[in-house]
């Protein structure tokens, strides 16, 4: 079996425990209600009858493992279980709700990565002014909770500019120009925050990789800096750079919960605090395990576009995902210049036979 | 740079029933959504409060919340990752594995799960908060003493026969605990931030607890017309976060100069 097989397999593997362990955490999160969950989820006006249906329903009289292996039985069969306020099926209502929480995080991810890798570039690249601007904008990003750079968002475009809706949602199906309109402001709120992680981490990683000998080495073949910078120093940051986007793809799904009850999205995230209001624990239940599991399979992915970056990590040569390689074009330049130096009878740069 | 702004922070926390020029909870109906003025520098609520008491009180609350949950965090947190990373094998297996499923969901979510059993309110936000922290303070403090235990002073105390328990708490524990102090600082900021976003989902602090979370939804609410209500309490949130974040970055410098906490 070839190193990159036996590399996806084995981190294949590694996702069916993690999912195990989260439909634990999940199914207990009814179960350690403090009181009797049937009669919390139902009020203490329900009949005595309601609460039967639901303890039956739960199986709440049976014994935990027993209780389990039910829950894990109906997951398996895509049965999330069933929302006892509005009689639907919680399946049905987070395939409901889950295409407005993806277009959100996905589009605010997308822009996060188009705005942060090129001003991380710039940071380390552009003139002096440049990095002081490119550093404010990472303090701030950072210090700014999103839930507040929404309302001064919505202050400035909405209620100040009209130029776009405070709240509201249409589907993008339904009519892309307006889903265009709503979901602006909350993708700008979600992305902007992510841009300055994102910036600071391609800074980071531009000016460790920007140190590295066969830099000199295209430097003093006289490549083009710009080339220099985006075809071969970014392509060897880009393991940290894939790592913080993985990372944080996690930090925006959590960040969605707010933004949508802000925006008034009706997203999965808005279910989830509308159900924990109304104690309706079967939604929260089917909520919390799509976006864990949204986030377990993202960190998957992540784990993987290591390997395709770093041949090294799928070799298991290095734990270490900031190993970096230099890019063909900066082999070869390295090791011509010291093929030339060895026959010269000169020093030869010691880092290239590493490479 | 850091350090000078949160000493300022803590100490207008500490003094803000010295401060306030109002009480928080003061109600002057003939001051609603009014405008910043010498009487009221952050101008009024809508129900005539004074916004810069309200903020001083409810900062002083927040910080609490912030400091009390990373203090928790820590208390759990240090024992099990100084064992975890000074034992090593099986015990450090046993210790980390259940921590790491927690690593597996989004902290906010997880916070959001934890406020689901436990219920709402500022006690629980500071224990959900510490729980998603724990995970984390653990990570460092055992990445910290991995490296402190290879270290001559630890195997010539061992060598002596100094027994293992001695060993860690007099000599791994001060030398590794830089990062874990840097990494704590930084997490005080961002807990600010998370109380914040809990109070404001309704999930933490409850009215009448001052709650700068809650003061944003008060503030996200009358948006169009009183903008004051919505920027002040969201500025105390930044500059405190920028605060922590310095005072972080300095610690860094001088405690944790290989980065562990990174």
């Amino acid at each position: 079996m070839n190193p990159r097989t036996r590399f996806v397999l084995r981190r294949l593997a590694l996702l069916v425990p993690s999912l195990l362990a989260l439909s634990i955490f999940v199914f207990a999160l009814i179960r350690l209600v403090p009181g009797d969950p049937a009669r919390t989820m139902l009020g203490f006006r329900a009949t005595p009858e309601a609460v039967a249906t639901v303890r039956s329903d739960l199986r709440l009289d049976e014994s935990l493992p027993a209780q389990y292996l039910h829950w894990l039985g109906g997951l398996v069969q895509g049965d999330l279980g069933r929302d006892y306020i509005s009689g639907d099926s919680v399946g049905h209502l987070i395939g409901q709700k889950l295409p407005v929480t993806l277009e959100l995080v996905v589009g605010a991810m997308a822009l996060a990565v188009l705005v942060g890798v090129p001003l991380g570039v710039l940071a380390v690249s552009g003139a002096r002014w440049t990095r002081h601007l490119t550093q404010g904008f990472v303090v701030a990003g950072i210090a700014v909770p999103d839930f507040w750079l929404g309302t001064l968002l919505v202050l400035l475009f909405a209620a100040t500019l009209n130029w776009l809706p405070p709240s509201g949602w249409v589907g993008l199906a339904e009519d892309p120009v307006g889903n265009l309109r709503y979901i602006a402001l909350p993708v700008l709120t979600l992305a902007i925050g992510e841009a300055a992680y994102i910036l600071r981490t391609t800074r980071s990683a531009m000016l460790d990789t920007l140190g590295e000998p066969y830099i000199t080495f295209l430097r003093a073949r006289g490549v083009r800096e710009r080339s220099i910078l985006f075809r071969h120093a970014l392509r060897n940051a880009a393991v940290p750079i894939v790592t913080v986007v993985g990372i944080q793809f996690g930090v925006l799904l959590g960040g969605a919960i707010v933004v949508e009850t802000i925006f008034g999205l009706p997203g999965l995230g808005r279910l989830v605090v509308t159900a924990i209001n109304q104690r309706d624990y079967t939604v929260v239940q089917g909520g919390v395990l799509v976006i864990a599991a949204i986030f377990v399979v993202v960190n998957l992915l992540t784990d993987l576009a290591y390997g395709l970056l770093d041949p090294r990590v799928e070799e298991g040569r290095t734990g270490r995902p900031s190993a970096r390689r230099p890019s063909s074009r900066a082999r070869a330049a390295c090791a011509c210049t010291a093929r030339s130096a060895r026959a010269a009878g000169s020093w030869a740069p010691r880092s290239c036979s590493c490479w | 740079m850091g350090a000078a702004i949160l000493l300022v922070l803590v100490i207008v926390a500490l003094a803000a029933p010295l401060l306030a020029p109002h009480g928080p909870e003061e109600i002057d109906a003939t001051r609603v959504l009014a405008g910043p003025s010498a009487a009221h520098p952050f101008g009024s609520d809508a129900l005539g409060r004074d916004v810069l008491s309200r903020v001083l009180f409810a900062f002083r609350a927040s910080l609490g919340v912030a400091v009390g949950s990373v203090l928790l965090s820590l208390l759990a947190g240090v024992p099990i990752g100084l064992v975890a990373g000074f034992r090593g094998g099986r015990i450090d297996g046993l210790l980390m594995r259940p921590l790491d499923l927690l690593l597996a969901l989004p902290a906010l979510l997880l916070a959001i799960s934890l406020i689901a059993i436990l219920g709402e309110g500022s006690l629980v936000v500071l224990v959900a908060i510490a729980i998603i922290y724990l995970p984390i303070i653990a990570r460092v403090m055992r990445a910290s003493a991995l490296v402190v235990r290879e270290r001559p002073y630890v195997t010539a105390s061992r060598s002596r026969g100094v027994t293992g328990r001695r060993v860690m708490t007099r000599h791994v524990l001060p030398n590794a605990a830089g990062p874990v102090l840097v990494q704590a600082t930084v997490l005080m900021g961002f807990a600010i931030q998370v109380e914040a976003a809990l109070s404001f989902l309704g999930l933490g602090a409850q009215p009448p607890t001052p709650s700068l979370g809650l003061m944003l939804l008060d503030g996200y609410q009358v948006l169009r017309q009183a903008w004051w209500v919505d920027v002040f309490p969201g500025l105390a949130i930044a500059i405190t976060v920028v605060a922590f974040m310095l005072l972080g970055d300095g610690l860094r410098r001088r405690y944790d100069p290989a980065g562990v906490a990174e």
